[in-house]
C-alpha cells in the first residue's frame, strides 16, 4: 500500500526508526479542524503498521504545539437555533486519536514546542513521554466556554498529576507555564526552545533502539492497570510477561547483561 | 497434560485446500485457511471442516478438538458473492446448513480459539463449538441484517441462549460488532487473553480436558447439550441415566479407587 499523502501534518520517517509527526497548521496554532484530526488518526494507523517505525515523535510547527479544537471548524459550529452535536464530533474525531495514542504499541514522545490548549493539551497527556520548550504552556480552556475537558483529559490528567492539581487546572482554566508543568510532573524535562527538537530526537532515537515489543506490552499493562482491580491485573501481567519472555529481545537483553555489553534490540 | 503420543495425520487429511489439520498429544487442531478471504466459510471449506472433525471425533486417541483461524480473522462470514445470485429454491436445494448440523453431533469437546473477526457464519461457527477462548482483539457480530437477511446457521438461537433475549435482539437487529470483553461479561465465551496467547490458552484448556476420563467427558458434553434441547425433567432424567451408566466404566473404578488411595488416577478412556 502506498503511503498516504498528508496536507495538514508532516510525516517523516528517519533512519533511526523514529517517525516525526508535525502538526502543520502554524497560522492556526495547529488547531484541529476535521481534516487535521482525521489525518492524525490516519498517520498513527500508518505508523502502527509500518515495521520500520519503532518510535513516534509528535510535535507542532511554528510557535504553538496545538490550540485544540478550531472553533471556526464547520463540524462544531452552532447552526441557527439548532443544538450542536459535540458528542458526535468527539466520538468521530477525538476518541480515535486518544484511543490510538494509548493503544499503539510503540513509544510515543511528545515535544511540546509552544501552547497546548484544550484538546491539544489532552493529546499531549495521552502520549507516553513529554518534554517541553521553556516557552511551552498548557491550558485546559474548556470550562471557560462552558464545556468539560475532553479528549480523555478528565481520565488522564488526574492520573498524571493527581486529582487535586488536575481539578485546579480544569476548574480554573488557568495557564500552566513550562516551569510549573515540570514541577508538577506534567512533563519530564524542559529544554531551551532552540534545543527542543534536538533533545526530543535524542530521546526518541533511544526508544527506537529499545525492545519495541516490550514497550508495547508495557503500554498494554499500564492501560489495563488503570481499568481493573489488582487481582485481575496481576493475572493479566503474568500473561503479558509470558509473551515478553518469548521475544528475541528478552534473550538478547539477558545475554547482553551476562556478557556485560549493551544490548542490540531488534524490536521483536 | 495428555500423555498420548502424537498421531500421524493420514495422507488424505494432509491434502486439504481450505483447512490445516494437526494433532498435538491428544488434541486435534483444525485451522481455517483462507487468509485472503478472512476465512470466509465457503461450502468447500465447511465440507473439509466437517470431514476432518468427523475423522478426529472417531479417532480414539484424540480427546479434544480446537477449531481456530488466524490472528486477523477466525472467520468473517459466508461467501456473499455466491449468495447474491441465489434464489430461495437454489438455497433450499443446496441445503448448505445441513453440513453445519453435523458439528453439533460430534461427541468430543470442541473449543473455538478466536482472534480478529468472528462475524456472521464465523460467529455462528464459534458458537456451535462447545467453548470459546478469545484474543482481546476478537470482534464478534451477526451483521446479516445489513444485507437484508438474518443469521441462518443458528445465530438467532445460540446467541439468544447464551446471552439472553435483550442482548441477542440488539446484536442481531443492529448488526453491530461486540468485543471479546463484552462477550466474556455476557457469558458467551470462556476466557479472554492477550492476542499472542489465545491459541496457547486454548491448547492448555484442551489438554486439560483431554486428560479427563473420555467416556465421562462424552456423557458430560451430551448432558450439558441436553439442557438446550429438552425440558428440565427430560434433562435431569438424561443426566441421571448417564450418571448411572458411568458406573459401568473402568475409569470410574480407577478414579474412585485412586481417590481413596490418595494417588493420581490412570485413566484408559473406557
Amino acid at each position: 500500500m502506498a503511503p498516504k499523502e498528508f496536507e495538514n501534518l508532516l510525516y517523516e520517517v528517519h533512519d533511526s526508526g523514529t517517525l516525526v509527526i508535525t502538526l502543520n497548521r502554524p497560522d492556526k496554532l495547529n488547531a484541529f479542524d476535521d481534516a487535521l484530526s482525521f489525518e492524525l488518526v490516519d498517520a498513527l494507523k500508518q505508523a502502527e503498521k509500518d515495521k520500520q517505525v519503532r518510535c513516534i515523535l509528535l510535535t507542532g510547527a511554528g510557535r504553538g504545539f496545538c490550540a485544540g479544537q478550531d472553533l471556526q471548524s464547520r463540524s462544531i459550529a452552532q447552526n441557527d437555533g439548532e443544538s450542536p452535536h459535540l458528542g458526535e464530533s468527539i466520538r468521530n474525531r477525538y476518541l480515535p486519536i486518544i484511543h490510538k495514542l494509548r493503544t499503539l504499541e510503540k513509544p510515543i514522545v511528545c515535544a511540546i514546542n509552544g501552547v497546548a490548549a484544550g484538546a491539544g493539551a489532552s493529546v499531549a497527556f495521552a502520549c507516553d513521554y513529554r518534554l517541553a520548550s521553556e516557552q511551552a504552556s498548557f491550558i485546559q480552556a474548556f470550562i471557560k466556554v462552558g464545556l468539560i475537558p475532553d479528549s480523555g483529559a478528565c481520565f488522564l490528567l488526574p492520573r498524571l498529576i493527581g486529582l487535586g492539581r488536575a481539578m485546579d487546572l480544569m476548574m480554573t482554566g488557568r495557564k500552566v507555564e513550562a516551569q510549573e508543568a515540570l514541577e508538577i510532573g506534567l512533563v519530564s524535562e524542559l529544554c531551551a526552545p532552540e534545543q527542543l527538537m534536538e533533545r526530543a530526537m535524542q530521546v526518541a532515537t533511544q526508544f527506537s533502539h529499545g525492545p519495541t515489543k516490550a514497550f508495547g506490552l508495557l503500554k498494554r499493562a499500564t492501560n489495563q492497570a488503570m481499568n481493573v482491580d489488582l487481582e485481575t491485573y496481576l493475572h493479566y501481567e503474568a500473561d503479558l510477561q509470558e509473551v515478553a519472555g518469548w521475544t528475541q529481545d528478552y534473550q538478547e537483553g539477558v545475554s547482553a547483561f551476562m556478557e556485560k555489553r549493551p544490548p542490540a534490540f531488534c524490536g521483536r | 497434560m495428555a500423555t498420548a503420543s502424537t498421531i500421524d495425520i493420514p495422507k488424505e487429511l494432509q491434502s486439504y485446500q481450505f483447512i490445516i489439520a494437526s494433532v498435538e498429544g491428544a488434541v486435534g487442531i483444525i485451522q481455517l485457511n483462507r487468509p485472503d478471504k478472512l476465512n470466509a466459510i465457503s461450502i468447500p471449506l465447511m465440507t473439509e471442516l466437517v470431514e476432518c472433525l468427523t475423522w478426529m471425533d472417531t479417532h480414539d486417541d484424540i480427546r479434544c478438538i480446537i477449531v481456530t483461524g488466524n490472528e486477523r480473522a477466525f472467520a468473517a462470514g459466508a461467501d456473499i458473492e455466491q449468495m447474491a445470485a441465489s434464489g430461495p429454491i437454489d438455497m433450499l436445494l443446496l441445503d448448505q446448513f445441513a453440513k453445519w448440523d453435523q458439528i453439533r453431533k460430534m461427541h468430543k469437546p470442541i473449543i473455538a480459539a478466536v482472534s480478529g473477526f468472528a462475524l456472521g457464519g464465523g460467529c455462528e461457527l464459534a458458537m456451535t463449538c462447545d467453548m470459546i477462548v478469545a484474543s482481546e482483539t476478537a470482534k464478534f457480530g451477526q451483521p446479516e441484517i445489513n444485507l437484508g437477511v438474518i443469521p441462518g446457521a443458528g445465530g438467532t438461537q445460540r446467541l439468544t441462549r447464551a446471552v439472553g433475549k435483550a442482548r441477542a435482539m440488539e446484536i442481531i437487529l443492529t448488526g453491530r460488532m461486540f468485543s471479546a470483553q463484552e462477550a466474556l461479561e455476557w457469558g458467551l465465551i470462556n476466557k479472554v487473553t492477550p492476542v499472542e496467547l489465545y491459541l496457547h490458552e486454548a491448547k492448555k484448556l484442551a489438554h486439560d480436558i483431554a486428560s479427563k476420563p473420555a467416556v465421562a467427558a462424552r456423557l458430560a458434553k451430551e448432558s450439558v447439550l441436553k439442557a438446550f434441547d429438552t425440558t428440565i425433567e427430560g434433562g435431569l432424567d438424561f443426566e441421571r441415566k448417564a450418571f448411572y451408566l458411568l458406573f459401568a466404566s473402568a475409569d470410574k473404578q480407577e478414579g474412585m479407587r485412586a481417590f481413596l488411595e490418595k494417588r493420581k488416577a490412570e485413566f484408559q478412556g473406557r
